[in-house]
């Protein structure tokens, strides 16, 4: 009961933040929007920061969950490739909040996350992922044998870039055209 | 008074490594046993003969002549003239450098597969000094020496060679050795160190009782395993920069999850010099 209710925070909270920006956005705010008392609020979290914090945690399992079962299944990377970047376009399209909330607030002001949020500690179990599938990638020579971020900044960077421009009305066609040639051309980029 | 055991040693294909790493022990010890032949040490002359105990040093391999016999042909009727066989050494393991171990090899099934409830497996290359003593004495002793699935001597080979080793606290953190030969930083992640996923006691009893090769600067290099020698010994396999080999006994994930978050949380401490060079400022401006 109460993991849903501070999922319920979480997810107005995204919200809020999406729409009035962070900063803009305090604890009075998003209890009022629930419906709740701050007081009441403080007992979920005791602090904007840890809210923050909570958040891309929460953020980082589900893309983590998601990747893992990627990686589980018995098929080449080039069709993991696409499986990923099917599920990153599509949550940012079902979702556009969390990615807003990833790229926006995250990535943007790192030092809100500076207290227990240090280097790679609250988007573990995704990097993580993507480590396991690059690593299992050159092991079964799909990919080429290079530096990890070299190849994770043209990934994530990549389909990170296309959501944020999709987010600001840029792109001329709706995201899932672009899952297809993305991937390819992540594939090609990566490939051994 | 007790008979002393009768001890038969054989160097089959070998470097004789494992001879003279024996030697850096007191073999005053071997007054307690009845020395039958010993290729280097004074014995008695060679022939087939049964033992206590025999010993083989080095690989077994076809078409190669040893004390006048065909190698195999020799080994096999030593073998069945023993009531235990000692394998010593990688080659004599896994086959190692040179050959085919008794046993096993490398991986696959050796020649004397099916006669392995006689044999107990001594790795290394070559194999310390302290672990033949070890199993000696107990046989001497007349006590059950307990062994793995592979028949080494869990005493011995239980360990990795990261236990005990003076550079944990930097594999904890994730610091790496930045140069061969210095004292701090961990091998693993850069240097080929192969400790983590090594059977050996090496960093627990030492060499000659003082150091190790991690201790001293120089990666592990798995030389108790059975796929030794491997290439690129002073350099890590890494697939996309994460290490092609992990730790014993977790999985990939477990170990990058907590590697990621030790690299995260730094180690203020570890990553200067804690001892820093006299010279080194002046070495880098020259």
């Amino acid at each position: 009961m109460r993991e849903k209710k501070k999922l319920e925070i979480m997810h107005t909270a995204l919200k809020l933040f999406a729409k009035k920006g962070f900063f803009n956005t305090t604890i009075a705010d998003i209890a009022k929007e629930m419906g709740m008392s701050v007081g009441n609020m403080y007992n979920y979290f005791p602090s904007k920061e840890s809210l923050a914090k909570e958040l891309l945690l929460y953020t980082a399992r589900i893309f983590g969950d998601e990747i893992k079962k990627i990686n589980e299944m018995d098929i080449s990377t080039k069709e993991k490739i696409k499986k990923i970047v099917e599920l990153y376009f599509k949550k940012a399209k079902e979702e556009p909040e969390l990615v807003d909330y990833f790229m926006r607030v995250y990535l943007s002001n790192k030092e809100i996350f500076s207290n227990g949020c240090e280097g790679m500690l609250c988007v573990s179990p995704f990097v993580t992922e993507i480590m396991i599938f690059f690593e299992e990638g050159v092991r079964k020579k799909e990919l080429k044998n290079q530096d990890f971020f070299a190849a994770f900044g043209l990934f994530m960077g990549y389909i990170g870039g296309l959501a944020f421009l999709n987010r600001e009305n840029i792109l001329g066609k709706s995201l899932d055209e672009y899952i297809e040639p993305v991937s390819e051309n992540i594939y090609n980029a990566l490939k051994a | 008074m007790r008979s002393k055991p009768k001890l038969l040693w054989i160097d089959a294909v070998s470097c004789n490594g494992c001879s003279h790493s024996f030697f850096n022990i007191d073999l005053s010890f071997l007054d307690d046993f009845e020395l039958l032949y010993h290729p280097l040490l004074p014995s008695g002359d060679f022939k087939i003969q049964s033992s206590d105990i025999l010993i083989v040093e080095g690989a077994i391999k076809s078409n190669f002549l040893r004390l006048g016999f065909d190698l195999n042909e020799l080994i096999s009727k030593l073998f069945f003239k023993a009531k235990t066989v000692i394998a010593l050494g990688t080659c004599a393991v896994y086959g190692g450098i040179f050959g085919e171990g008794l046993v096993f090899n490398k991986t696959s099934k050796g020649k004397f597969f099916k006669c392995k409830d006689k044999v107990i497996n001594i790795p290394g290359c070559p194999a310390h000094p302290e672990w033949l003593f070890y199993v000696l004495n107990m046989l001497k002793e007349n006590k059950k020496i307990v062994l793995d699935e592979l028949n080494r001597p869990v005493e011995i080979f239980s360990y990795t060679s990261h236990m005990g080793c003076t550079r944990n606290e930097y594999f904890e953190w994730k610091v790496d050795a930045k140069r061969f030969g210095e004292k701090e930083g961990c091998l693993f992640y850069y240097f080929g160190c192969q400790g983590p996923f090594t059977h050996s006691s090496c960093n627990k009893i030492l060499w000659n009782e003082v150091n190790s090769k991690p201790r001293a600067g120089t990666p592990c290099f798995g030389c108790t395993e059975p796929l030794f020698p491997k290439e690129n010994l002073f350099q890590t396999e890494t697939f996309m920069g994460i290490p092609a080999n992990i730790p014993l006994g977790v999985s990939k994930r477990a170990y990058l999850t907590l590697s990621g978050i030790a690299k995260s949380l730094t180690n203020e401490r570890l990553t200067k010099r804690l001892i820093k060079c006299e010279n080194e400022d002046k070495q880098k401006d020259n």
